[in-house]
């Protein structure tokens, strides 16, 4: 369970670049966009790339993300429930 | 009031057409262009594009190029569509020599690159398309077939990049920097733009819905088009096929990709075309509008059009269901269906059309109409936030 | 008569640092691909927006920032910038993913910021400027492209405006490396301080920003004025003498008139013959720089010869490792820029002191 978060949130580091970050600066339940990490639509196009390409997850609709991305526990619940690898 | 600045000749290569008659004719029978790709090759063969059929070993025999060329796509579309502008507006070799010639480009010959990406080092023989990558070797290619020898540059500003150009060449005139310019824009299908457009998830697996509630996105297109300007002093006994009276450029300035919600940066544009034309809103006949078929972009202009326009919106249609989305081919596509609504009186229609945008409640043309036309205003927006409007108006003999 | 435009603003970003040219500390390389000097970016750039710039988008915003700031200016009142190879390296990024995953998974913020516009455009994003705004690329015209639409702007706006102009093209690992494969680039490693003694086909490439903040009002501060510019095309190192009398000419000026002259020597032995002419004979008895040495070559380089025109005729300083030959020279009054690359996009910048 916590694995996958931690692992999410390296992914995610990666993937965004957030340079300025370590894994243990991010909160479970912290704001992923807006007044939390500061994440924008353009980082949402790449958390759905990274759903597809890490956990077999595809959306079809970038406003699918709004409900997804909002925080790590919200993302790491919806992965469990909808994985296919 | 300006009198604006003489086009004296026009020439396009689209899906819908290889020149501006086969182009006039779809538009008046509802013809689109929009098929699955067959000459681009793309694992995404399930994606709507405004594709031209024909191939480029086809396209170079058509401008019988030497062997060794070294012609991007976009160069080859650019060259024939060129060419019939310049056979129209009748300029001589010896006024080429000091013609302009502005073009608008977004991704060079990336065709050529993504294709040869891991060939170059093992290839001598392909090694000429290194340099074609980038969009000014394009321009060159055209203006070196074309034979235009005088003043050539190129604009990128994604898809709105031909309008710009359009917009350049008409200031220069009236400048007097130059006698006569050729404008326009070539840009042609390529993975790279492809999987682009597909990875920000705005291609719609479907014939795009223009200015619909159910939009779902837009479909690409490829072609090319190029207008004859010319000064006044110039144009002697010459068809003058419509004026550019004026023109508005203006950035958004609120996100690399996106439109703001007002459409800040469209109404801008507009504002200022309507201002440097000399008229007032209530003198445009017809909108040509970007109309990508985007959730974003037909939102964004429909709330800039009704904030420039008020009450008495004009009536609009965008043609990119005929087309696809040009990119920077696009202003100029668009300047030549907008000369051809003033020259024909006649407005082309809105495609795959059903229902109105609860936002806004704006409905597009549905069908070919008739009207008197004297003022098109015609719109082209693009990444980096880049807006231009551009106004064609009829040319009073 | 052609209206005088200020240029009251001045920055670089290249591969020497600051006023590294009026110094003894200049940057030596053995190697023919050469990366920029980069300031701190996170001076001017936050972090959460830097993360995903490109070096051209880093550069080509701070270089603008630092232009407007020096001229004493926050808001232009349009942007105009070339670059001949737009974001490089956002493309190559974009390119390899999609081969490499054959077109699956790509990420989309490469290809967002892969267009030609993109630094115009982030410029445009982050000053909250939403004036005109428009990007040339046209090779090695595409600097020259946007001065001569600052021309047109000022033309037809009288009133007084302030307009932010620049060039900026980067260095990518794989496009870049292409350049050697087609003989852009020399084959042999070269030191660059010898690049003009090379005498082999190709050059040095590098890159770079150049900004400059002009306005049609002197200021105190002001470090020149632009005169005009040219963009032409020719075949022989004769049309390109007979061009630069007429563009004299046309702005009523001798050849006596210019005391120093900028050259774009490459050491290319295929195309530095353009410069002969004017090293023998117009110019033969002037001043005349060469600056590639240095910086190496790249679509809007001139941006640097514009930058060090401005320095020096504001100050008068003459760097020495410029010097292409040893006719003395006091504080010059007018300076101008010659440019070709590979024989085409041919350019003239005409600079005077304010």
């Amino acid at each position: 369970m916590s694995d996958l978060r931690t692992r999410l949130k390296q992914s995610i580091i990666e993937q965004l670049n957030l340079e300025e970050f370590e894994v243990e600066d991010i909160a479970n339940d912290e704001a992923l966009f807006g007044d939390g990490l500061g994440l924008d639509s353009i980082d949402a196009l790449e958390l759905i790339v990274l759903l597809e390409k890490e956990y077999g997850i595809k959306l079809t609709e970038p406003q699918q993300g709004k409900e997804i991305f909002i925080s790590i526990d919200k993302m790491a619940e919806y992965i469990e429930a909808h994985r296919t690898k | 009031m300006e009198k604006g600045i003489a086009i004296t000749g026009m020439g396009i290569i689209s899906s819908i057409g290889n020149n501006v008659e086969e182009n006039y004719n779809a538009l008046c029978f509802g013809q689109h262009g929009i098929s699955f790709p067959e000459i681009l090759k793309t694992r995404h063969t399930n994606l709507p594009v405004g594709e031209i059929k024909i191939s480029n070993e086809e396209l170079v025999k058509k401008l019988g190029l030497p062997k060794n060329h070294a012609f991007t796509r976009a160069a080859l579309l650019g060259s024939i569509a060129g060419k019939e502008a310049i056979f129209q507006a009748g300029i001589t070799e010896a006024e080429l020599k000091e013609t302009g010639f502005i073009s608008g480009n977004s991704v060079g010959g990336i065709d050529k690159t993504e294709e040869y990406f891991q060939e170059f080092a093992k290839n001598a023989e392909i090694r000429r398309f290194i340099k074609a990558q980038h969009p000014g070797f394009t321009t060159g290619q055209i203006s070196n077939y074309l034979k235009i020898h005088g003043f050539v540059t190129t604009i990128s500003t994604a898809c709105s990049s031909s309008a710009n150009a359009i917009m350049l060449g008409a200031r220069m005139i009236k400048a007097g920097k130059l006698k006569r310019v050729i404008v326009g824009g070539t840009d042609c299908l390529t993975k790279f733009t492809l999987n682009g457009f597909n990875s920000l998830m705005i291609l719609s697996s479907e014939n795009c819905k223009p200015f619909d509630e159910c939009r779902s996105g837009l479909n690409l297109g490829e072609g090319a088009a190029y207008l004859v300007l010319e000064a006044d002093e110039y144009i002697a006994g010459k068809q003058v096929l419509g004026r550019i009276t004026g023109y508005g450029n203006a950035n958004d300035a609120f996100h690399q990709t996106a439109s703001s919600e007002t459409g800040e940066g469209a109404f801008l544009a507009m504002k200022k075309a309507l201002k440097s034309s000399g008229i007032s809103s209530n003198k445009i006949n017809y909108i040509n509008a970007h109309g990508t078929a985007t959730r974003n972009n037909d939102l964004s202009e429909s709330r800039a059009i009704q904030r420039v326009f008020d009450e008495i919106i004009p009536e609009f249609s965008s043609v990119k269901a005929f087309t696809g989305h040009t990119l920077a081919a696009a202003g100029a596509i668009e300047a030549v269906y907008s000369l051809l609504s003033l020259k024909n009186n006649q407005i082309f229609p809105n495609l795959n059309f059903s229902s109105e945008m609860k936002e806004t409640g704006l409905q597009p043309v549905l069908g070919l109409t008739s009207k008197n036309m004297d003022y098109v205003l015609s719109n082209s927006f693009g990444f980096g936030g880049n807006c231009t409007s551009l106004i064609f108006r009829r040319d009073e003999k | 008569m052609k209206n005088k435009l200020y240029i009251n603003g001045i920055a670089s970003i290249s591969a020497q640092a600051g006023n590294a040219v009026f110094s003894d500390s200049i940057a030596e390389y053995h190697q023919n691909i050469i990366p920029a000097i980069a300031p701190n970016y996170k001076e001017f750039i936050t972090a959460t927006a830097l993360r995903r710039m490109s070096g051209a988008i880093k550069m080509g915003l701070t270089a603008a920032k630092i232009a407007l700031k020096d001229a004493g200016t926050s808001m232009p009142d349009a942007i105009i910038t070339g670059t001949g190879q737009g974001c490089q390296q956002d493309t190559e990024k974009f390119l390899k993913a999609m081969l490499v995953q054959n077109e699956a998974f790509v990420s989309p913020t490469a290809f967002i910021q892969s267009t030609h516009n993109t630094v115009g455009g982030q410029i445009a994003l982050n000053l909250k400027c939403r004036a005109y705004n428009v990007t040339y690329t046209q090779n090695s015209g595409s600097l020259e492209s946007a001065l001569i639409d600052v021309q047109l702007q000022f033309l037809e706006q009288p009133v007084p405006e302030t307009i932010l102009v620049g060039g900026v093209d980067e260095i990518s690992e794989k496009i870049t490396s292409f350049l050697y494969l087609d003989g852009q680039l020399k084959q042999e490693e070269t030191y660059n301080l010898d690049l003009f003694k090379t005498g082999s086909p190709g050059s040095i490439t590098s890159e770079g920003a150049h900004f400059f903040s002009i306005s049609s009002v002197k200021s105190s501060e002001t470090y020149a004025g632009l005169l005009d510019v040219l963009v032409f095309n020719s075949n022989t190192s004769e049309e390109v003498s007979e061009r630069i009398n007429r563009f004299l000419k046309e702005n009523h000026l001798t050849e006596d008139a210019i005391e120093l002259v900028i050259l774009g020597n490459n050491g290319d032995s295929r195309y530095d013959h353009f410069y002969t002419p004017l090293q023998d004979e117009i110019f033969r008895n002037k001043t005349q720089l060469g600056y590639k040495h240095l910086v190496g070559d790249y679509n809007t380089v001139s941006g640097y010869a514009v930058w060090l025109a401005c320095n020096i005729l504001k100050n008068g300083e003459i760097p020495e490792i410029c010097k292409l030959n040893s006719v003395p020279i006091e504080k010059p009054k007018n300076i101008l820029i010659y440019n070709q690359y590979l024989g085409e996009n041919h350019s003239i910048i005409l600079l005077s002191s304010r």
